[in-house]
């Protein structure tokens, strides 16, 4: 490793000479860009189906790390963290995904004393659990969905329920995915529900326990983009809109969040700065909360840099994988809180290698044909070039379109002109979805919600893909 | 006897075993039925289980678990 230097020799960039990017597809071509414009040797890493990617051509040096399948490669620990020290890097670059967010591996990288290019390992465990997240969003003044400890009895789930609102749901402690869970509008109906999953839950589960959740009905799923330093700097880069989800994926999202009222958006980023600061966060991180009504809760943070990333980076104009290097390499943020401004509106389009038409069949395959969008206010964040495959072995993300513009009107439209602009041929994409998508009256307006795009998808004919 | 084999309806990983510490679905000498799953496909970090599609005996595996596989690749042999 080498020795740290002042941020007075090298303003730009931190300290770091050499990165290893441990990662593929777009989001690997995008911190090598970065890497690039900073003046920072970049190093790929790739699979056996990977060797002529686009991420491995675009690199300064590559390293084969394993067979095809994600297991013996990109998610291979030991095979990454060898791969670093025969590159001779300073830092591991982990993306998203893969082992992004796995302690171990941050850990693995620290102690070998390279620089992880992400929070402190210590920091991606905490925030990684679910219930010690939820003490520290609390700890840090964050509300999280009002929930009870778990009850004894009818009346006490009665009593409790009283604080944390109805409509509750009531959870059985030992269920999970979304098994053991009934909901309940009123005190009446809860004694009889309560009863019932105390039942269910013992003969389901082997323990009687249920405790009480409140039941959002229809929220938004809205999260802020965090920056944080070594040195005590702390900024939010605005929220985006993160709603249109089918089976917890996100496949559209925007920046700003349309129809947040104001003070909301102003509690909800100051919410996000005072959990990055209470759990000593360093980095691009990501708040994710659901907003109902004038309320919002925490629900997880994401300790890496996010795919809906270029959004941010086309209202605020800030480079945040350049951000994420240069925190990195130990120096400030290149921003104060006050020099983050919102302009105009965002919107990005995931294009996956999947089937609509076929409920959303992943669709690996060989590109015979590609034209991309282009012109004002258009940015593709791709690895996929015309005669690349697509491999079956990793996620279906294949590329991100992302427009601006300076309103949220003109963005759909310049959405629209790009989208009919996009041509892949040889497989299947969910480019033809996101132009019908553009057509539904609560995406104009902005008023979808998390439940919006799979109601949508029940009713509507997908049936022709593209 | 005749023999059938069991094919891949798309690229991917292929699987014995529903996860990694349970029970292989079908060791060779077993018999299955048309519609028993015999082994699960990966395919961009989806899962697909491979049915059998005519009944009989298991009479050999084509594929290794975790091993590669290609659409429309041979996995299983069934004597029929």
């Amino acid at each position: 490793m080498t020795a740290a230097r002042s941020g007075a020799e090298l303003p730009h960039r931190g300290s770091l000479d050499s990165v290893l990017v441990a990662n593929r597809g777009e989001i690997a071509l995008r911190v090598v860009r970065a890497c690039r414009e900073l003046g920072i040797r970049s190093v790929a890493v790739y699979s056996d189906a990977d060797a002529q990617a686009a991420h491995v051509r675009m690199a300064d040096d590559a390293v084969h790390v394993g067979k095809s399948s994600a297991s013996k490669s990109y998610l291979n620990e030991d095979a990454i963290l060898e791969a670093a020290r025969s590159a001779g890097v300073d830092a591991v670059h982990p993306g998203y995904g893969f082992l992004s967010e796995r302690p171990s591996f941050a850990a693995a990288i620290e102690e070998a004393g390279l620089t992880f290019v992400g929070p402190p390992s210590s920091v991606i465990a905490t925030m990684g659990d679910k219930a010690s997240a939820r003490a520290l969003a609390r700890r840090a003044g964050v509300p999280v969905v009002p929930g009870s400890d778990e009850v004894a009895s009818v009346e006490d789930a009665v009593a409790a329920a009283e604080e944390v609102g109805y409509p509750v749901l009531v959870k059985a402690s030992a269920g999970g995915g979304g098994r053991g869970i009934r909901p309940a509008a009123s005190a009446d109906e809860l004694r009889t529900v309560v009863a019932e999953a105390q039942r269910e839950a013992a003969s389901a589960f082997g323990s009687d326990k249920v405790y009480l959740e409140r039941a959002l009905q229809g929220p938004k799923h809205v999260e802020v983009q965090v920056l944080a330093d070594t040195h005590g700097g702390v900024v939010h880069c605005y929220e985006r809109e993160c709603s249109l989800q089918r089976r917890r994926q996100k496949i559209l999202e925007e920046a700003p969040a349309p129809g947040l009222d104001p003070s909301v958006r102003e509690s909800l980023c100051a919410a996000a700065v005072d959990l990055a600061r209470e759990v000593g966060y360093v980095g691009a991180g990501t708040v994710e909360f659901l907003v109902e009504g004038g309320e919002f809760f925490f629900i997880e943070m994401n300790t890496r840099i996010q795919v809906e990333h270029p959004i941010t980076e086309w209202v605020t104009g800030l480079d945040l994988v350049a951000e994420q290097l240069r925190v990195a390499g130990g120096a400030p943020l290149s921003v104060t809180q006050d020099e983050v401004v919102c302009r105009g509106a965002s919107i990005e389009f995931r294009v996956n290698a999947e089937d609509p038409g076929q409920d959303f069949m992943p669709s690996p395959g060989e590109v015979t044909g590609l034209e991309l969008p282009g012109g004002p206010g258009v940015r593709v964040d791709t690895a996929l070039m015309a005669g690349d495959v697509v491999p079956p072995f990793y996620d279906s993300l294949v590329a991100k379109l992302a427009v601006w513009a300076p309103t949220r009107e003109q963005a759909l439209a310049r959405g629209r002109r790009a989208l009919a602009e996009y041509r892949v041929q040889g497989l299947p994409t969910t480019i033809g979805l996101h132009r019908r998508l553009l057509d539904h009256p609560a995406v104009v307006d902005g008023t979808y919600d998390i439940t919006t795009l799979e109601a949508w998808l029940r009713r509507a004919d997908v049936g022709h893909s593209e | 006897m005749g023999s059938h084999t069991i094919t891949s309806r798309t690229p991917g990983v292929f699987y014995h075993r529903p996860s990694p510490d349970a029970e292989p679905y079908v060791t060779e000498g077993a018999s299955v039925s048309e519609g028993d799953t015999v082994g699960l496909v990966e395919v961009m970090k989806t899962f697909h289980e491979v049915k059998a599609d005519a009944t009989g005996t298991v009479s050999k595996f084509l594929v290794e678990n975790e091993d590669e596989v290609t659409i429309g690749q041979d996995l299983v042999e069934l004597e029929t």
